[in-house]
């Protein structure tokens, strides 16, 4: 019964009810929306690479910080699985995983170092590595592209097939968030990036170890990001130089609609996760009922400040209950 | 934390002498930096010197130095404005739209102008009624005002302007290189120099931005003031879209998309801290130049177009990072005997 309240309660539900009407309204509409074997599958695939992103941007935003940075780290990734397949022949895949990973997370640590060993807020920071990462990709990459022929079969299939009508991309998207979930709820260490974000200076006095968890929190980032890039590679086919740019402010968007406060200190990764799976079921949703593709950037818009102002009148009702307690006892 | 020791460097500056308070400013090294690449430039970059440079130069950064202006103020008091962008797409559609329907540009732009008014308007409603971060709010306004200048217009483009307004846009002072759209933007940035530096109003920017309840507590209107900041950056934006339009002598949804990037990281480079309460107009300005000029002269040089983003980046980082060293540097040179000790050993006895 406690399990239920809390679940009734919990800021995602609110989330999730909004996400499963958007499917129920656009699947009346047409029922192929959900009832056919492409429909289905894309309600699941589309969102699975913004769904990693928005994961790690969680985590970021969770310490009170932000990652801008994640668009061109995904695209440096995703052409770097391009080169790896040309360059290396006979690669295995598992091994393209791993260096994109790593290449992510080592990006990440650069961020991570800045933020965390000059004190420069993260905002400053990452904006200048957006531009950094997207221009040494674009110099890489020229006017070069990667076509779906440079790639073998068995690493296209990912971002395409199923197992048991459930894509690839979206299981492995799922275990990112049910391990990135498992950590920040049980782990000391994904406790103590919550701690770090309600106040990084009482985090500090406390003897909590903030510039490592700091730099933790963007390692994360940067290696989810890394990870979308081989999946965003294997799941479209072709890479160019502008792969995954403006991604990073519907990172951010799906994070705070998720009920990511954006001054760190609370939310989840499963309400980002589920803000992601929001945003883009609605673009897909928007032309079934007749709305114009163009306003769905709006609806989006509209979306993201209907859930911070929506934030902001739970945690004064909250506020109010609490001081209500205290004078009670 | 960080406002403390912002507060603790001002006093601490103002026990030097007055010359090292002019020249060992972060304004003084963006403007030493400038002149720097604009000598070099001149010399080791062919045809750099020629006055077309200057008329591209200002003509391509007149929509960022112009929105740059209200940025500044807004990041002083430590909010952030990050719908900039889609203002000038939402008001170079509403142009477009407007004068297709019929409407002579004059009133299309004074209307595109009230359109950039109540977006900004909006933006200050949320932040400073609502109580809202603006960084999280100008996200979501961001994302509307884009929808709703591609909601109206689509894929589709106005071309059809005014010549009389088109070749405004890109004509220069008769007997100069220097493009008249210059003089807009000088009239517009004394304005704002004067309203930030030289007022009451703008000396409660800078207290809002050291500490937003000490400024309360002074008497300083903190709401008021950034909702008015709001509404400037909204119509400014405007302004720089109806400017854009007519350049390209194009009205599209997508204008300007991701120039609120730009903007803020020219701001930073100016070296305007991000945590407010520090930085002026003229680190700004010649931030802006700095980043246009750069670009130009790689042009120029060949280098491609793209190694600008990587410059604008590095320069970005590391002109935080460096401040944020000699920082470090000066409080560690500070310590033996400085102040913090002799406070630390009465503290004892």
């Amino acid at each position: 019964m406690r399990v239920l309240g809390n679940f009734v309660k919990a800021r995602e539900t609110g989330i999730l009810l909004a996400l499963l009407i958007v499917i129920v309204v656009a699947t009346v509409k047409n029922p192929s929306f959900l009832f056919s074997s492409d429909g289905f599958r894309d309600l699941l695939l589309t969102p699975s690479i913004l769904l990693l992103l928005a994961v790690g941007q969680a985590i970021v935003i969770i310490t009170r910080n932000v990652d801008l940075s994640v668009g061109s780290v995904l695209g440096l990734t995703a052409y770097l699985t391009g080169r790896l397949f040309i360059d290396v022949p006979g690669i295995p895949i598992p091994v393209v995983f791993l260096a994109g990973i790593v290449f992510g997370g080592l990006l990440g640590l650069v961020n991570g170092a800045l933020v965390a060993f000059a004190k420069v807020p993260a905002l400053v920071i990452t904006l200048g590595t957006l531009y950094a990462y997207r221009g040494i990709n674009v110099l890489w990459t020229g006017s070069d592209r990667i076509n779906a022929s440079d790639m073998p079969k068995d690493f296209l299939g990912l971002g395409t097939s199923s197992l048991l009508y459930i894509p690839w991309l979206t299981i492995i998207a799922i275990i990112v968030l049910v391990a990135a979930g498992w950590f920040l709820r049980t782990q000391r260490a994904g406790r103590e990036l919550y701690a770090i974000g309600s106040d990084p200076a009482a985090a500090n006095l406390y003897g909590l170890k903030v510039t490592q968890r700091v730099l933790v929190a963007f390692v994360l980032s940067g290696a989810l990001a890394g990870l979308a890039g081989v999946l965003y590679a294997a799941r479209y086919g072709t890479v160019n130089s502008q792969a995954g740019v403006n991604l990073e402010l519907q990172a951010v968007g799906a994070a705070v609609i998720g009920g990511v406060a954006i001054f760190g200190g609370s939310g989840t990764v499963w309400g980002a996760a589920i803000g992601a799976f929001l945003l883009l079921t609605i673009n897909r949703a928007l032309p079934i009922v007749g709305v114009q593709d163009f306003w769905q950037r709006a609806v989006v818009g509209v979306l993201i400040i209907g859930a911070i102002v929506l934030d902001r009148v739970l945690a004064r009702r909250q506020a109010r209950k609490l001081v209500e307690m205290r004078d009670e006892s | 934390m960080t406002t403390g020791t912002t507060t603790a460097r001002t006093y601490k500056d103002y026990g030097q002498p007055l010359w090292r308070r002019i020249l060992v400013t972060r304004e003084a090294a963006v403007i030493g930096a400038l002149i720097l690449v604009i000598v070099v430039a001149s010399f080791s970059v062919r045809a750099f010197a020629k006055p077309i440079t200057m008329t591209y130069l200002f003509l391509d950064i007149a929509p960022i130095l112009l929105i740059a202006l209200p940025m500044t103020l807004i990041i002083i008091t430590g909010e952030i404005d990050l719908s900039v962008a889609s203002i000038v797409g939402l008001s170079s559609v509403t142009l477009g739209v407007l004068h297709q329907g019929g409407m002579p540009i004059e009133v299309a732009g004074a209307i595109a102008l009230v359109v950039g008014l109540v977006a900004g308007a909006i933006n200050g409603f949320l932040i400073t009624v609502v109580g809202l971060p603006s960084l999280a709010v100008t996200i979501g306004t961001l994302a509307l005002y884009r929808g709703l200048a591609v909601g109206l217009l689509g894929t589709k483009a106005v071309t059809e302007f005014t010549e009389f307004w088109t070749d405004l846009a890109k004509s220069k002072i008769p007997g100069t290189a220097i493009p008249s759209v210059v003089i807009l933007i000088v009239v517009i940035a004394i304005i704002f120099a004067v309203l930030l530096h030289f007022t009451a109003f703008g000396r409660g920017i800078y207290a809002i931005g050291l500490s937003p309840e000490t400024a309360r507590f002074s008497g300083v209107r903190v709401e008021r003031t950034k909702f008015i900041l709001f509404m400037l950056s909204g119509v400014v934006s405007a302004l720089a879209g109806i400017y854009y339009t007519l350049r390209f002598g194009s009205a599209r949804g997508d204008n300007a998309t991701g120039l609120e990037l730009s903007v803020i990281a020219a701001v930073l480079l100016g070296g305007v801290s991000i945590f407010g309460g520090r930085g002026a107009l003229h680190g700004v300005i010649a931030g802006v130049l700095l980043i246009g000029t750069l670009a130009s002269a790689l042009r120029l040089a060949n280098v491609t177009s793209d190694v600008i983003n990587i410059i604008t980046g590095t320069l970005l980082v590391a002109s935080v990072v460096i401040t944020s060293f000699l920082a470090w540097l000066r409080t560690k040179r500070a310590r033996p005997g400085g102040k913090r000790t002799e406070t630390l050993a009465a503290a004892k006895s």
